[in-house]
């Protein structure tokens, strides 16, 4: 059980809580995430982490509301208790002074993007973070950001905030403009499969996050695995960072998708209560 | 008391002396009543097998000889006091049999369900020796332990005075409740750190409901707490604290029992599509997270043509779920004969009965899918046997050409487990082979790294429930005399 002592609403399918977390807080490093569970029924869900503080032996989350268990985890207020978290699990993020840092975030991916401009930057590099979502309600951390990266280009999909366009528009520019020696991407797998895309035409190496669907998050199902170089890796052991260059995407959207049916009927069910 | 001098008290000297033994031998084993294979093969929580009732237990206990010698206790890896449980069940003292299993065993109730009983105890029952059938110990073993558990007077061993040393065991499947309860008979102070959120590894992940009931788990489970056994959920050793952080908040010794947690796939073309997956996955949603509940916000496919590649328990586990959450066509695809496999006799004949369809001799080549990547076919090729190979079972080898198309929705690839690797990656010098299992003296299960003992699947790859327990049974032992002679 963790007490969630903060909450706030970023927009209004998208919260940021505080939770308390000692042990996670103390262990973790950027890249990590923790494996939720709201409910004695609820389903077993990776996040993440964005953010911690260690004196206050707490972790950060951030979470858009999708299908059920992201909805019911939504649902909670500060005071209320996740039933179960685990973590950190994964591989941390490989840090050191690559140069020149692009940090590409899509939507909430923005968030588990912050601690890794934050050792980036801590390391020497020059990082600029580029933030992308449908709209200006959907950019979410800016101001953080702003603060942790050498500069920072906003990118919406109807121009109603920043330049119009596609992450993959941003991030082009900088290319265009300077040497980029390292893309890092966080954000929904369409948006790092097209930067992944992007990148590999000007040979920028590149890593993604990934965000599969998992069950216990140690290594023990198998539910994670994506294909990288011809290799079946699992996301929760062997990543959730790849070379995004070596990733094949297709798969794994085709797999994200996998039970897409019966998660609309349960949401369905969800929505009528 | 030693076993001989057990063995010389009137009241066994009385009841052997109570009937001849002819007599006993000429007695007919116990058949375990079950549930009627159609209706269970519907009934997704129900126990197959029902138990024994009080007169069908004391008859078999009837059968036993109260041998001198009793072999069949060199065939229990926790070394169960064999014939005094049988003979207290024969005088009709249930709760003394109960008793007598929990002195050596932690998880009673639970070895009375999965054990292989025919391949260790009964193996070497003196009946073999007679061409009669052995004694069913593990029957008498569940009788005795689910008497105790239904009659509300659960005993709790003894356990000695407290010696405040802290040690800790990773994991709290079967070799870690092992450890856990002996270590707490010693007086030690027991922490188990458990990754999931449920206590019992694959006690509960793993082991479907009709074969081993939660519940079951949780009252063994409760036993230890009450010896004063601590248990943390969501804590996984190696990430959230490290083995460091465990010395340094005074574990004086570590027992790594963390399982066999990377399932194997066969690297073949299609295996990532959607529907085809782990049995440690299937078995987690439909065990773990109970998905096939309406209340559960776990999804699990419920395949109407289901494919389980492999022929162990797991995969008869894994394909009997299937049948019952609904598949009509639910097949073992295997690649030896049924002689070789490797699953346990009665699970083999539980699925048939259930109408599973066995392909022997078939193993999967591809899978094919549709275009949203959703599994339709496999592809299998056919097989024949040739020479036995390293494990002794004979080689099963592709016959040229031939092939068969079979209509699929659902494919459960159940070829295996790897030992997790958290452990090992995150402990130095800790030695390890290149199959992934942790390096241990076996007489005493220590490591490379002295304060770590290490026991079940992350040392053996994969095995059985009571080989785990064996193991804890030997770390408790052997990290209790190391602890001693560090003093």
């Amino acid at each position: 059980m963790n007490k969630i002592l903060s909450k706030e609403y970023f927009s209004a399918n998208v919260v940021k809580f505080e939770v308390e977390a000692p042990l996670i807080a103390k262990a973790r490093k950027a890249g990590h995430f923790v494996i939720l569970k709201v409910g004695a029924k609820g389903e077993r869900i990776p996040l993440t982490i964005a953010d911690a503080d260690l004196q206050k032996g707490t972790i950060t989350l951030v979470i858009q509301k999708m299908g059920v268990s992201s909805s019911k985890l939504c649902a909670l207020e500060a005071g209320d208790y996740i039933t179960d978290m685990v973590g950190p699990l994964g591989r941390a993020t490989h840090i050191e002074n690559f140069g020149t840092v692009i940090c590409a975030c899509g939507g909430v991916g923005t968030a588990p993007m912050m601690p890794i401009v934050a050792a980036l930057k801590q390391a020497g590099n020059r990082v600029i973070t580029v933030l992308a979502a449908r709209n200006k309600d959907l950019i979410i951390l800016e101001e953080q950001m702003r603060n942790l990266s050498d500069e920072v280009i906003v990118m919406t999909d109807d121009g109603s905030y920043g330049t119009q366009g596609l992450v993959t528009n941003g991030v082009e520019s900088v290319i265009n403009r300077e040497k980029v020696d390292l893309c890092v991407t966080i954000g929904p797998a369409i948006m790092m499969k097209f930067v992944s895309i992007l990148t590999k035409k000007y040979e920028v190496p590149t890593l993604a996050s990934l965000n599969t669907i998992m069950v216990d998050g140690t290594g023990m199902c198998g539910a994670c695995r994506v294909s990288v170089g011809g290799k079946t890796k699992f996301v929760c052991v062997d990543g959730p960072e790849f070379d995004a260059h070596q990733v094949d995407f297709d798969e794994m959207l085709m797999r994200l998708g996998g039970y897409r049916d019966i998660e609309r009927e349960e949401m369905a069910e969800y929505s009528k209560r | 008391m030693t076993i001989i001098e057990e063995r010389a008290e009137q009241w066994r000297a009385d009841l052997r002396g109570s009937m001849k033994a002819k007599e006993r031998t000429d007695i007919p084993r116990v058949h375990m009543p079950e549930l009627d294979a159609e209706y269970r093969s519907h009934s997704r929580l129900e126990e197959v097998n029902l138990g024994l009732t009080a007169e069908m237990a004391m008859l078999e206990a009837k059968r036993c000889l109260d041998c001198a010698n009793p072999t069949c206790m060199e065939g229990c890896p926790v070394g169960i006091y064999i014939p005094k449980f049988v003979k207290h069940i024969e005088k009709g003292e249930f709760l003394e049999a109960a008793k007598t299993l929990k002195e050596t065993s932690a998880l009673p109730a639970v070895c009375g369900r999965v054990c292989p009983q025919e391949k260790q105890c009964e193996e070497r029952c003196i009946h073999l020796k007679m061409k009669k059938e052995s004694v069913a110990i593990g029957h008498l073993e569940r009788f005795a332990a689910d008497y105790e558990r239904e009659s509300g007077n659960i005993s709790v061993p003894e356990v000695a005075t407290a010696n405040n040393i802290k040690i800790a065991a990773v994991g709290s499947g079967p070799a870690g409740l092992a450890f856990a309860g002996d270590m707490a008979k010693l007086g030690y102070e027991v922490v188990v750190f458990e990754a999931l959120h449920e206590i019992g590894g694959v006690l509960k992940y793993g082991i479907p409901e009709f074969r081993l009931p939660n519940e079951i788990v949780d009252v063994e489970i409760q036993n230890l707490q009450a010896m004063g056994v601590h248990f943390v959920t969501n804590c996984v050793v190696g990430k959230t604290i490290s083995i460091q952080d465990l010395e340094d908040d005074g574990y004086k010794g570590i027992f790594v029992a963390s399982g066999a947690g990377l399932p194997r796939f066969m690297n073949i073309k299609g295996e990532n599509l959607v529907g085809v997956m782990s049995s440690n996955e299937y078995l987690t949603r439909v065990n773990l997270m109970d998905a096939a509940s309406e209340d559960s916000d776990t999804p699990v496919f419920k395949g109407k043509k289901v494919a389980i590649i492999g022929g162990g328990n797991t995969a008869m586990d894994s394909v009997r779920t299937a049948r019952r959450l609904g598949a009509d066509r639910a097949m073992i695809v295997y690649r030896r004969s049924e002689s070789e496999m490797p699953a346990r006799l009665e699970e083999v004949k539980h699925a048939k009965e259930e109408g599973i369809e066995f392909w022997t001799l078939h193993n999967p080549i591809e899978y094919i899918g549709n275009e949203q990547g959703r599994v339709t076919h496999m592809l299998l090729q056919v097989m024949t046997l040739g020479e036995p190979d390293e494990s002794g079972r004979r080689s099963p080898i592709e016959i040229p050409g031939k092939t068969e198309l079979v209509e699929v929705d659902e494919v459960v690839v159940s070829v295996g487990v790897s030992p997790n690797p958290l452990i090992p990656q995150s402990v130095q010098g800790l030695e390890v082979t290149k199959w992934g299992t942790v390096v241990v003296n076996n007489d005493t299960m220590q490591s490379a790294v002295p304060i770590i003992f290490a026991g079940g699947d992350i040392v053996r790859g994969g095995a059985t429930v009571i080989l785990a327990m064996g193991d804890g049974r030997k770390a408790a032992k052997a990290m209790d005399e190391w602890i001693n002679s560090k003093k």
